[in-house]
């Protein structure tokens, strides 16, 4: 191999693990979010409940915020859109689903916590969120939100964002994940 | 830099040897010979004169952009043709503007620098310069496309250029991936001919430091274009494909966009100012008659600014919600970066002082070019502050900041590369009368177009927006006269080059007494094949 060559070969190298670099840091970014928890990115699965005493010095403000995402006619109504409650306190919240549209659908909420930082202090017991839901035209469906902020959450931290967003989700890709999603609401 | 340049030195090397136009190694004639040629020199003129005529369309965007900012309210055009005129100004001056032109200097120079024949790979470097007349028509026919083209600015954030886009977008990712392929075989070209064809004698450190700026840039499209054609690859299959990569309803997300677009831009903002350094630090020793103050400290301050604009990509997102941890982080590393380059300046200065200066063209660009670009530092160091940040994000203060790196910045820095080497190019002297009107038209133009920018920025009218508030007129105003100044005064820089090309007075080998490098050895212009001997270099210490 000449002398150029072998510059040629190492440069190629590079550029070829580069280009793999950008595909791998899509799932690199999303661990280290989920991780960190970073960037309002939430464990979509149920995690246990914490008995811990409730941490009764302070209150900390949760705002529920319901969003309609385009492609998608249905609405998601709150039962309370703002509470107060202690760290370490389990608090249930009532949410409902209503299609407003005229055919059967598929949806989903996707979650987003703000102030990130309070992620990872929170823990979801049950949530409308883990799921895919089935809705029929005009039909309302009722759904829990369970949660606990730890008694671990900073103490600079006074308001709590819950952002739940409502987006379509194709049915073909449901019929792929058909065995686990026929339960519909969790 | 103009379309008939290197007529001269073919002729001047066939010598009148008409026989020796029938022989079967002489190459083709006419079109053909431009099409097929693998000869450095050829090559770097086809890139600059590409590059000069993408610089007027550029610039023809830009001015469309400022006539409708010139006063108050909609008058000329359409918000979402502005938006389309803002975005392609964008893309053709970073893409097909400034970065052709470093690699046609690149081209020229590095194997006159160097002692080299040729290129290490001449048919792969005829391949990636055509590639690039192919990637900007496809760009630029997306405007004849329905629903118009790219209009996302050249930042293009999904979901707007995904979700939201115009259907030409598709286009538009293909000539950015030619582009872009186009980039990484110049760069793979530059470091094969650096590593392996210096002459002999000539080690790492005797290179020139256009060279050497040259070396490290290469590395660095190496290491960031193909994340760049990754996220478009990305685009592609999320608007065609349904893949969900920047899609939240998908699972993915927006914010991923920008970490990975800007983990390619922010060493991108330092490919097209590297090789400026080096032709700034070629010209101010010629022109001081001194040799380049710190030489060793220019190379480590090269390629420290190298090393470091991998760390700070997220100083272009503050506002995008990051944690605390990550705005300092981001902040403390891209203030670090004014470190090496406070060095360069210093040397610069340094190598001023005391010097006995003359003010030749290429000259008055350089000195224009250390001033100029270091307001556009200092701006920089404002953006930098998270906090600050808040409140620059988005404003006109921040398109004022890059327009001083990258026009009296990079720009002026190749206009004094071509003053500069032209007599090496054509054998004759650019005119100098002609040239000082070049040089304080543009630079009074440049500063009346970007300075009263920090002002309106500051004051929070936002960027891309084809209206603004009353208050914001007369910077305004002050900034559209001083983009016509500026714009129409680049027709000088044509005639002057024109001209050069076509006579004027003739230059010797060593067209000006203070140069020193191993161009200037051979004659001028030079002949078409040189250094097929190559020269002995004895290293000399530096100071």
């Amino acid at each position: 191999m000449s002398p150029v060559q072998r510059t040629v070969s190492r440069t190629l190298l590079v550029l070829v693990a580069m280009f793999a670099f950008a595909f791998a840091l899509v799932p690199l970014y999303d661990v280290f979010c989920r991780v960190t928890g970073l960037n309002g990115k939430v464990d979509t699965t149920a995690q246990a409940l914490v008995h811990e005493g409730v941490d009764e010095s302070r209150y900390v403000t949760v705002q529920l915020v319901t969003r309609s995402g385009a492609g998608l006619p249905w609405r998601l109504e709150v039962e309370q859109r703002q509470l107060r409650m202690h760290p370490g306190q389990t608090v249930e919240v009532g949410f409902t689903f209503v299609n407003q549209g005229a055919a059967e659908q598929w949806g989903r909420a996707v979650p987003s916590v703000t102030p990130s930082q309070a992620n990872r202090h929170l823990r979801k017991l049950s949530c409308f969120c883990f799921e895919e839901q089935r809705l029929a035209a005009g039909e309302r469906l009722a759904l829990p939100l369970v949660f606990q902020l730890d008694r671990d959450l900073p103490a600079e931290i006074h308001t709590v964002t819950l952002v739940y967003t409502l987006y379509p989700v194709a049915s073909g890709e449901i019929a792929r994940r058909a065995p686990e999603a026929q339960g519909g609401e969790a | 830099m103009a379309s008939k340049l290197p007529k001269s030195p073919l002729e001047h090397s066939a010598g009148g040897a008409g026989a020796a136009a029938e022989s079967p190694g002489a190459p083709p004639r006419g079109l053909l010979r431009w099409l097929l040629t693998t000869n450095h020199k050829e090559i770097g003129t086809l890139y600059l004169v590409f590059s000069l005529s993408m610089f007027f369309i550029g610039g023809i965007f830009a001015l469309v952009v400022r006539l409708e900012l010139f006063q108050p309210g909609l008058q000329f055009v359409e918000p979402e043709f502005f938006n389309q005129m803002t975005t392609l100004h964008g893309l053709i001056m970073v893409f097909a503007a400034v970065m052709p032109a470093f690699t046609g200097l690149a081209n020229w120079m590095i194997p006159l620098q160097i002692g080299a024949p040729d290129m290490a790979l001449p048919r792969l470097n005829n391949f990636s310069f055509w590639l690039l007349p192919v990637a900007f028509t496809l760009l630029l026919a997306t405007l004849l496309m329905p629903g118009g083209g790219p209009n996302f600015g050249w930042t293009f954030y999904a979901p707007l250029s995904t979700t939201y886009a115009p259907p030409s977008t598709t286009f538009f990712i293909l000539g950015m991936h030619l582009a872009g392929i186009s980039s990484i075989l110049g760069a793979i070209n530059i470091i094969a001919t650096i590593l392996n064809l210096r002459a002999p004698g000539m080690r790492m450190m005797d290179m020139p430091l256009f060279v050497w700026t040259w070396l490290i840039t290469a590395f660095l499209l190496i290491a960031v274009m193909p994340v760049l054609a990754g996220v478009i690859t990305m685009m592609l299959l999320d608007i065609n494909f349904g893949t969900s990569f920047f899609n939240a309803a998908g699972g993915g997300d927006p914010v991923l966009f920008q970490h990975l677009f800007w983990f390619f831009g922010h060493p991108e903002v330092y490919i097209m100012i590297l090789p400026a350094f080096g032709i700034v630090s070629a010209i101010i020793p010629t022109f001081a008659r001194k040799p380049l103050f710190g030489y060793a400290s220019m190379v480590y301050a090269t390629a420290s600014i190298a090393i470091l604009s991998f760390l700070v990509w997220a100083h272009h997102m503050f506002v995008v919600g990051l944690p605390l941890v990550a705005e300092l982080f981001f902040m403390y590393t891209t203030m670090l970066i004014a470190v090496p380059t406070g060095v360069k300046v210093f040397n610069w200065i340094t190598t001023l002082f005391q010097g006995s200066i003359s003010f030749e063209t290429p000259m008055l660009f350089a000195l224009a070019f250390v001033v100029l670009f270091t307001i556009g530092g200092f701006s920089g160091l404002m953006l930098a502050i998270a906090p600050a940040d808040f409140q620059y994000h988005d404003t006109y203060f921040v398109v004022a900041h890059f327009h001083y790196v990258l026009v009296p910045g990079a720009i002026f820095s190749i206009m004094a590369a071509v003053y500069y080497w032209l007599p090496k190019w054509t054998g004759h002297y650019p005119s100098e009368r002609l040239g000082r009107w070049h040089f304080w038209l543009s630079v009074i133009g440049v500063n009346l177009t970007f300075f009263p920018m920090h002002f309106s920025g500051l004051a929070g009218m936002p960027r891309r927006i084809p209206d603004y508030a009353l208050q914001f007129a007369d910077f305004n105003l002050v900034s559209s006269l001083g983009a016509f100044l500026f714009g129409f005064s680049q027709l000088l820089f044509v005639v002057v080059i024109v001209k050069c090309v076509r006579g004027g007075e003739k230059a010797p080998a060593k067209a000006w007494e203070g140069a020193q490098d191993l161009e200037w050895s051979v004659p001028s212009p030079a002949p078409l094949h040189t250094f097929e001997t190559p020269p002995h270099v004895t290293p000399q210490p530096h100071p």
